[in-house]
């Protein structure tokens, strides 16, 4: 497979997840939306470590560096989810609503 | 078109379906089905290219963990009737054509690119292999190792804080 599918279709996933954070005004669907984000951008980095290890001649450990960086995005993100969904049920306990346009307190 | 090949284009398919109904479904719970649908798609297009631990560590952390903390918010809240009020179409409209002109531009950034033919190796290879990543993880990489678990330590102790009750 050409590396230009790859890019396309992890761009076709960021975008969706552009336009969902952009549209929606619910915190939650905003979140995953931000999660595909990260896992297109995944994909990516393990798509060019398979590319980066052919190129390199198929060396023993060239391209295992981008594969450790995707599992430490998705450690990162773990992390990220649980404090992430703690502050929205802290949201939902003050407001009674997750709708993001109630968000704007510091306008003011 | 080869079995390889197949198996990409369904996979693709099956992704950017997904992600299509995670953006357009009304209901949050569908979302979150469209989400671990397209999680599954992912693990299917590393488990092509031979990555086997990020496949299995993909639906372990993500579709496992992730998505059921979020499907646990979702009915803890009792969202799955939740309307989105305020809406404003115009808002909507302004959004979708803002992400399809980042995508336009980027595509247009690819098109001039000089790797856009390099081959992506697939089905061969094993640095995606549990050995030889678990190698070099626990060599080179020892120190944002053990990094990573005091950010797990603080992320956890930060999210029992916030959700405390005052």
């Amino acid at each position: 497979m050409p590396i230009n599918y790859y890019i396309t279709l992890a761009l076709c996933l960021f975008a969706i997840g552009v336009v969902g954070v952009l549209t929606r005004r619910n915190a939650i669907i905003v979140f995953m939306c931000v999660e595909l984000m990260l896992n297109s951008v995944n994909l990516l980095l393990v798509a060019f470590s398979k590319m980066h290890h052919i190129a390199k001649g198929a060396a023993a450990t060239a391209g295992t560096d981008g594969q450790l960086f995707v599992f430490f995005i998705m450690v990162v993100a773990a992390a990220e989810v649980s404090v992430g969904l703690a502050i929205i049920v802290m949201m939902y306990r003050n407001v009674h609503s997750i709708n993001i346009n109630f968000l704007n307190r510091l306008k003011h | 078109m080869n079995i390889t090949q197949l198996l990409f284009w369904v996979l693709t398919v099956i992704a950017i379906g997904s992600a299509l109904m995670i953006v357009t479904s009304k209901n949050p719970v569908y979302s979150v089905l469209g989400l671990i649908v397209t999680f599954f798609a992912i693990s299917g297009h590393y488990i092509l290219m031979n990555a086997q631990f990020l496949a299995i560590v993909n639906i372990i952390v993500y579709a496992g963990a992730i998505m059921v903390l979020f499907l646990f918010v979702i009915m803890l809240m009792n969202l799955s009737k939740a309307t989105e009020t305020l809406k404003n179409k115009w808002l909507q409209i302004v959004g979708a054509i803002a992400g399809s002109c980042l995508f336009l531009v980027l595509i247009a950034a690819l098109k001039n690119t000089e790797v856009k033919q390099n081959l992506v190796e697939m089905g061969t290879g094993d640095i995606g292999l549990v050995k030889s990543l678990g190698r070099e993880l626990f060599t080179t990489f020892v120190i944002p190792f053990e990094i990573s678990s005091v950010l797990f330590l603080s992320a956890m102790i930060g999210s029992v804080v916030i959700g405390k009750k005052e």
